[in-house]
C-alpha cells in the first residue's frame, strides 16, 4: 500500500523549494521530486544552477552565486523536514484523489500536489545541434565558457539571458558576437547598456543561424539575414543559445488546463484547473520569470495547499 | 566532503595508468552548477560498485592541461579509462539510472 502524503512537490527551483519551506514549517512533511541532474536548466535547483552572479535577489547586498542560492533554499527546506528524491516524475493522474505521481513504475500518492517544474531554454531546432553538443555547442555558458579562452564565439538571442551570457563569456572569449533576429534588443536597459559598452561584444542584427559547421568540433555557423535572405559564414568555435524558454509540462498535458504555449493556467492565487493541485514558478509564468517572483508564487502555492487541506479535512 | 580521489596534473597519468579497475574521471569545477548536482550521484555509484569500478575527480581549474589534452569543452565530462586508455566519454550531467546504463559495459 502506497503511503499517502499531504504534499508532493514536483520540481526544485525557487518556487518548489519555497513551497517546501512553507509546507514543511506547517508540519505537512512535503516530499519533493527534485528532478535529475542534467546540463540543461531542467534539473535539481532549476535555471539558477546555470547562472553565476545573481544581483537582484533581495537580501544579498553583494549578490550571490546562483548555485549557492539554490543550495541555501534546499538546506532551509531540509531543515524543517522536507524529504527529497533525486528523480524525475514521468507521469501523473489527477483524475481521482489522492492524486498519483509516477517515476517510471514507482507510485507516489498525495492529497495535494504542487507543480513547479519550471521552464527550460529553447534550442535552435537545427538537425546538426545534436552532433555539436559538447563539441562547441553549449547549453550552459557558466559550465563551458572556460574552455573558449581567446576564441571567437557567439550567443544567439536578444533578451536579458542572452546579454548576461554574452557579458559572462567576455571573461574568456576573444570576441563574442550576439546574433539577434531583430534590429533591437528585448533586454532590459541596464543589460543592453552593459553589453553595448563592452569592447568584446559585437552585434549581428536581423540574423538567424541556419547551420552549424565543423569536422568533429564546431568551427563556424551559417547565418541568414532575415531581411535580405542572404547567407554568410561566421567563424566561431563556440555557440551559446539564449532564445527563450519552454515550460516543462509534457507530463501534465491533458491533466491540467494550459495556454497555447503549454504554460499552466492558474487562478485565484496558485490554483489550477484541478482542485487540490497548485502551480507556481515559471511553469505558470512566462511574464516575470524571476527567482523572487517564483519564490513568491511558491509561498502562495504552499498557503493555498495548506488551506485547501484544512478545508477538506483529513480522511 | 567528497569521498572520491582528487586527481591532479601530477598524479593523473600514474593513477590512470596503474588502475586495475575501469577508472571514471569526472572533469569538473566549483563554478559549474550541473557538476555540483551530479557529484553526489557519482559518490553513490562509486560506493555501490566498489571493487568493480573506480571514480575519481579532476578539477579543470587546477589541471587545465589535462582537460586540454582530452579536448574537454564542456563540463561535467566523464571519461572512462580502461588499462590507461580512454574508452568512453559522457558529456553533460545525467541522472543515476542513465549513468548506470552508460557505464554498464564496464561494471
Amino acid at each position: 500500500m502506497t503511503d499517502v502524503r499531504d504534499v508532493l512537490i514536483i520540481g526544485s527551483g525557487p518556487a518548489g523549494l519555497t513551497a517546501a519551506i512553507y509546507t514543511a514549517r506547517a508540519n505537512l512533511r512535503p516530499l519533493v521530486l527534485e528532478g535529475e541532474p542534467s546540463s540543461t536548466s531542467d534539473q535539481p535547483g532549476g535555471q539558477l544552477m546555470l547562472t553565476t552572479e545573481v544581483e537582484n535577489y533581495p537580501g544579498f547586498v553583494d549578490g550571490i552565486q546562483g548555485p549557492d542560492l539554490m543550495a541555501a533554499f534546499r538546506g532551509q527546506a531540509a531543515r524543517f523536514g522536507t524529504e527529497f528524491l533525486t528523480v524525475k516524475a514521468t507521469s501523473v493522474d489527477f483524475s481521482s484523489r489522492p492524486f498519483g505521481v509516477w517515476v517510471d513504475d514507482e507510485e507516489y500518492r498525495a492529497r495535494t500536489v504542487i507543480v513547479s517544474t519550471g521552464a527550460r531554454s529553447k534550442m535552435l531546432g537545427l538537425e546538426s545541434e545534436r552532433r555539436f553538443m559538447g563539441r562547441g555547442l553549449s547549453t550552459c555558458a557558466t559550465c563551458d565558457g572556460f574552455f573558449f579562452s581567446d576564441q571567437p564565439i557567439a550567443v544567439v538571442g536578444g533578451g536579458d539571458s542572452a546579454m548576461e551570457e554574452a557579458l559572462f563569456l567576455t571573461r574568456f572569449a576573444e570576441k563574442v558576437t550576439v546574433i539577434h533576429r531583430r534590429d533591437t534588443l528585448r533586454a532590459s536597459k541596464i543589460m543592453q547598456e552593459r553589453a553595448q559598452k563592452n569592447d568584446k561584444i559585437e552585434f549581428l542584427w536581423d540574423s538567424v543561424p541556419v547551420e552549424l559547421e565543423g569536422d568533429g568540433r564546431l568551427d563556424g555557423i551559417r547565418v541568414r539575414n532575415v531581411k535580405s535572405g542572404e547567407e554568410s559564414r561566421l567563424d566561431i568555435s563556440g555557440l551559446f543559445v539564449a532564445i527563450g524558454h519552454v515550460p516543462n509540462t509534457a507530463i501534465l498535458a491533458g491533466h491540467l488546463d494550459m495556454d497555447e504555449a503549454g504554460y499552466i493556467r492558474t487562478h485565484d492565487g496558485a490554483k489550477t484547473s484541478v482542485e487540490g493541485v497548485f502551480a507556481c514558478g515559471d511553469v505558470q509564468d512566462h511574464v516575470y520569470r524571476q527567482a523572487i517572483t517564483a519564490a513568491g508564487s511558491g509561498c502562495m502555492a504552499a498557503i493555498d495547499a495548506e488551506r485547501w487541506l484544512e478545508s477538506v479535512g483529513t480522511d | 566532503m567528497s569521498s572520491l580521489t582528487n586527481l591532479s596534473e601530477e598524479t593523473f597519468d600514474e593513477e590512470v595508468g596503474s588502475s586495475d579497475l575501469p577508472l571514471v574521471v569526472d572533469f569538473w569545477a566549483e563554478w559549474c552548477g550541473p557538476c555540483r548536482m551530479v557529484a553526489p550521484v557519482l559518490e553513490a555509484l562509486a560506493e555501490e560498485n566498489a571493487g568493480k569500478l573506480r571514480i575519481a575527480k579532476l578539477n579543470v581549474d587546477d589541471a587545465p592541461n589535462i582537460a586540454r589534452r582530452f579536448e574537454v569543452m564542456s563540463i561535467p565530462t566523464l571519461i572512462v579509462f580502461k588499462d590507461g586508455v580512454a574508452k568512453k566519454r559522457l558529456v553533460g550531467a545525467k541522472g543515476k539510472s542513465q549513468l548506470l546504463q552508460e557505464l554498464a559495459e564496464f561494471i
